[in-house]
This record gives C-alpha cells, structure tokens and sequence, in this order.
C-alpha cells in the first residue's frame, strides 16, 4: 500500500493522531494479562504482512513529521547525535545497512544506485537525492551515522564489542523513555542499565547480554519494552525533564483516554559487518489510552497489566502517581471476560465488550 | 582516620578498594585532603616504596599536618597543588612519560579519583595497573543533565546547580566519562516544592 504521511505535531499542539490502520498494527506488547521483566528476545525475520515486523526498518504514517520533530531537537542540542572517535566506521555500517534494508523493502519510497564507491541515494518522501562516495566523510553533509538517522524513525544506539562486552560508543537519541545518551556514552551494558530494578537481580541482564554477543549478520533479533507518557511527546528526555515533567500532572478523568498514551518500543539488534558493531535500533510507538481500548481484547488485558504491575516498575516507569486514575480509565473497558493468549488485536473472534455482564 | 564504608549500589556506580603496594619501578600517587591518610598508610607497608614514588597532593584546606607528614616521607618527588584543575597540567605530563610497569594508587574523593582515573586510562595505564581508596569527604561531583554543567563537592541531596540553578536531585548513575554522578531536576512535577536538603548518606 502507499503510506498517506500525516502532517502532525509531538509538542505544542500535539496534534499526533493514529489512523485506524495504525491502530490495528500497533504493536501491543502484552501476550498475556500480567507483565514482568524477562529475556524476551526473538528473530527478527519478518511477520504477518502489514504488522510493524514486516520489514526490518518500518516506515509508517508519522515518518515525516517524527523526521522534523528529530530535527528540531539536534538542532535545540546537538548532543543527542554522538560518536566517539573509533565508531565512524560502525557509522558507515549503519548507513550501509538501512540504505539497503529500505529500497530492497519500500522500493517506491527510497533507492539506492551503487556503482563502486559511488552512491546515489534518492528518499522520495523526504525529497533527497544525494550522490556521495562511500566510506568518505567529506561527501556528506555529517557524520554517516547522523545523515542516515535524520533519515530514519526510532533512535539507535550503536554498540561496539569487545573483551566479552557492549559498550555504547555511538547513538542518535531525540524519542527516548528518559535516559541520556550524553550521560551514557562509553558505558557498557551493565552500567548504562543500572537504573533498573529488579532485572539484574533475575539475572536478565546477564543472559541478555550472552544473546547479544552472539548476534550474527543477517540473523537479527528482537524484542519490546514500554511505558507511559502524558501527551503523545517524543522527546521525553531527562535533558528537557524539567519542562516537560509537569505534564505529568495535567491528566484528569475527563482528558485521559486523549492525553494519556502508552508507549511501546520495537528494539532491534543487527551485527553490523565492517565493525562488527551491535546496531540497536529503538523504534517508539505511541497510542492513546481511547484508541487502545477500541480493541477490546487490548483494553481489558491494559487495565489488568496495569493493575498487578509491581510498584517498582510503575516508579521507574514514571506513573505511579497517575496509575489510580489510570486503573478508573481503564477499569470501564474490562468486563472481567478472558482474553486470547498472544499480541494481536483477534478483532474477529474476541466478544465486543458487555460491561452489564 | 576517615574511611566511609559505602552501601550497596547500582552497577554504573563505582567501587573502591584498599592501596596495596605493589612491585615495580616507578609509583604515582595522586591524593587530595584525607587521601593522604591512605599515603601513609602505604608507605607503612613497604619501606623501600616511597623513594620510587611521586607524590602530587590537592590539600582542599584539609590541615591536621598532612602535607609535613606526606613530606617526611621522602618520596622521590613531591608535588603540592592548591586544586585539582591546576594540577593536571602536571599529572599529565608525568602519565606521558609513564613507562610500562608503573603502578598508579589514587586516593582521597570521589571526584580525584574519577577524574584522575580518566587522564591514567588515556595516557593508556591499564586499569589492572590502578589502585583507588576512599578516604575523607563524601562529597560529590554532579553532573547537571538539563544544563550538562559540573559541580564539584555536592555533600546534600538536593542541592542548587552552580549554573543553572535548578534543584537538583543526587542519583547513584554515574559517568565514568564524565567522572560524575547525575542531577535531575526535583521540583519538575511540583515546581516549588523542593524538600530541605539532607546531608549525604545521613
Ligand atoms: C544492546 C542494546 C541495548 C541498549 C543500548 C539498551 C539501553 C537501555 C537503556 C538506555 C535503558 C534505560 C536505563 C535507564 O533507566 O537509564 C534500558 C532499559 C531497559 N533495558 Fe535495555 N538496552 C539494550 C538491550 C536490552 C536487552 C537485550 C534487554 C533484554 C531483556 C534489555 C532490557 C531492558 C529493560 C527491562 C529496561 C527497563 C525498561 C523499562 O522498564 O521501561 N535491554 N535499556
């Protein structure tokens, strides 16, 4: 199908909208009615045609206007593009790597013409038609890593191995869940996740980093995270926490099936092949709480996750104030039925809602 | 004698340990205020240590003598400098020069040490060739994450940045990079209401 991009806003006016195509494929993240920390990672070989798996870089609706909401913020803080001095090959790796994934995927939105080290690269949506040489910094108009992620959704952090371990030396980071890359940069994996609770004490950490380490090329994985943000922002970042913080308190019952969104990211690890760097792509989806609860399956099994979710994760993830009136939002659109086991919407075959049950 | 036993804390937060004396040729040591408690300890372990040593020592006003006690224990250079900043001109020159087998111990705050950590591990010092103890202050070097401003000596949770002056809150995170823990904003979702400050570890 051709993607209709939407001309819409992540701040001011908010005026970020899903279509109800977004809607159905929205990636859920809940596959039962309860969540908890776990090593919840998978191949990332495709999946049912339309689902945001489909390709290896998903390019949706909102490209354009998450694409300009980037932009504003390298432009407010350009530490939110950074790469120290060893990764600017893992930087042309990456490039490499999404110019080919999106023309051999969305043909008729970008191409990539090579002939030698002499690229073209046209980005029909975004209006680009660039020849550059491959592998020399002084043909593009920044750092690969920095052209490439202007170019693409979700936020990347790049990581390079080695001595048995990650280390986050390279990112693009403008629509993350409150953390800082400029905080972060050159730690490795134990360290940038220590804010964490609970997961290192299950011993995730450990036996995700053993997964990562073994990341081949051409076999890529995947899992999801999630949280919650007030107002459909992108840029929740601890840097503009202070601006955006009090937004945390403008939900009311009335506003907050519109305001109050859940969060999910769609992460993804590649091996990149010059470097042997761990491209890890974050890909953010939001959805309003009104919009979730149009599919019933989703809106009763919300309200219970919510609901049992331990406080220590509610802290961290920032909504433990508002998760009482959350629990009354949510609590209209569970009737008490069961729910299917898995992700997807089942709008055929799951009962609409009976609340007079 | 000062020595503060640290609870329990998240990973990026870092650890420090007892100085050993160690063989080798050549010892640089860097201390600021109480961390030359930890010198003299040192050189009580190992008579032959100090005459192979350079010593170079922030005193950040700590009187009690340390500095004629540093002294009298001849070391092979001493270095006395009236703060950290001034004094790593210095530091990194003597790491350019540093042979294979030097051994390093840093001792004193947190912040000399993270800081002085950072300019061994350029200079290529490998890290099984570091020592670090804790003595004295407690205080820490801040990270602002809204203005990316340092500073130095923070001993109360909350406290004011030097240089935006937001209130901040003291995390555990640190930065090795950096050589600094984070501060974030306390008052984003109740601006206003900022809780007294406590003192560190209190
Ligand atoms: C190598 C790629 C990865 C990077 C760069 C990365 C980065 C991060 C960062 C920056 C945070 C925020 C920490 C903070 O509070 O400051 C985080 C949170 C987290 N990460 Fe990762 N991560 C990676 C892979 C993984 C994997 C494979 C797992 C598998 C279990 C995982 C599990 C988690 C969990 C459970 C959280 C807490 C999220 C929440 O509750 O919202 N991460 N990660």
């Amino acid at each position: 199908m051709t993607i209709q991009f939407n001309k819409e806003t992540f701040r001011d006016d908010y005026s970020f909208r899903n279509s109800d195509w977004a809607i159905k494929r929205f990636p859920f993240p809940f596959h039962e009615d309860s969540y908890m920390y776990s090593v919840n990672m998978e191949q990332h070989r495709g999946g049912p045609p339309g689902s945001v798996y489909e390709k290896r870089f998903d390019v949706d609706e909102h490209y354009l206007a998450e694409m300009e909401d980037r932009a504003i913020v390298l432009a407010e803080d350009p530490l939110r593009c950074q790469s120290l001095p060893h990764m600017t090959l893992a930087g042309w790796d990456t490039l490499e790597l999404i110019m080919t994934c999106k023309s051999e995927d969305y043909p008729d939105l970008f191409e990539l013409h090579r002939d030698g080290k002499r690229w073209r690269w046209v980005n029909k949506p975004m209006g680009i038609d660039h020849s550059f040489t491959f592998l020399d910094e002084t043909t593009l108009p920044c750092g690969p890593l920095e052209y490439i992620t202007r170019q693409t959704q979700g936020d990347f952090a790049v990581l390079d191995q080695r001595d048995e371990m990650l280390w986050m030396d390279a990112g693009t980071v403008t629509t993350q869940a409150d953390w800082s890359l400029d905080f972060d940069i050159g730690m490795n994996f134990f360290e940038w996740h220590a804010p964490v609770p609970m997961a290192h004490e299950l011993g995730i950490f450990k036996r995700a980093l053993k997964f990562l380490l073994n990341v081949q090329q051409g076999a890529p994985a995947r899992r999801l995270n999630w949280t919650m943000t007030v107002n459909p922002l992108l840029d929740t970042s601890p840097e503009n926490y202070h601006k955006w913080g009090i937004q945390k308190t403008t939900l009311t019952p009335e506003n907050i099936g519109a305001k109050q969104h859940l969060r999910v990211e769609l992460q993804t690890f590649f091996r990149l092949p010059r470097s042997n760097a761990l491209l890890f792509p974050i890909r953010c989806y939001l959805i309003a709480f009104q919009d979730i609860v149009s599919v019933p399956k989703w809106g009763r099994r919300l309200h219970r996750v919510v609901r049992d979710l331990p406080d220590e994760l509610a802290t961290y993830k920032g909504f433990i104030a508002n998760r009482p009136m959350m629990l009354d939002y949510l609590g209209q659109y569970d009737d008490g039925r069961p729910t299917s086991p898995g992700i997807w919407p089942d709008l055929e075959t799951e009962p609409p809602l009976d609340m007079g049950r | 004698m000062s020595k503060f036993q640290f609870p329990e804390s998240i990973a990026s937060r870092p650890t420090y340990g007892s100085l050993k004396s160690r063989p080798g040729k050549a010892h640089l040591m860097i201390a600021d205020a109480e961390g030359a408690e930890a010198i003299l300890d040192l050189a009580a372990q190992d008579a032959g240590l100090m005459a192979k040593s350079h010593v170079i020592y922030i005193p950040s006003g700590s009187g009690a003598g340390l500095s004629e006690r540093l002294r009298g224990l001849k070391p092979a250079q001493y270095y006395e400098g009236p703060s950290y900043a001034a004094a790593v001109p210095r530091i990194r020159r003597v790491l350019s020069d540093a042979h294979m087998g030097l051994q390093v111990y840093l001792c004193g705050t947190e912040g000399l040490m993270g800081q002085a950590m950072n300019e061994a591990t350029a200079a290529g010092i490998p890290h099984s060739a570091i020592q670090t103890e804790h003595r004295g202050s407690i205080a820490r070097r801040m990270q602002c994450v809204h203005c990316k401003g340092i500073t130095e000596n923070v001993t109360t949770d909350p406290f004011v940045c030097a240089h935006c002056g937001l209130n901040l809150f003291v995390r555990d995170h640190y930065s090795r990079r950096l050589a600094a823990f984070q501060g974030v904003c306390i008052d984003a979702e109740d601006p206003g209401n900022v809780p007294n400050p406590v003192e560190l570890y209190k």
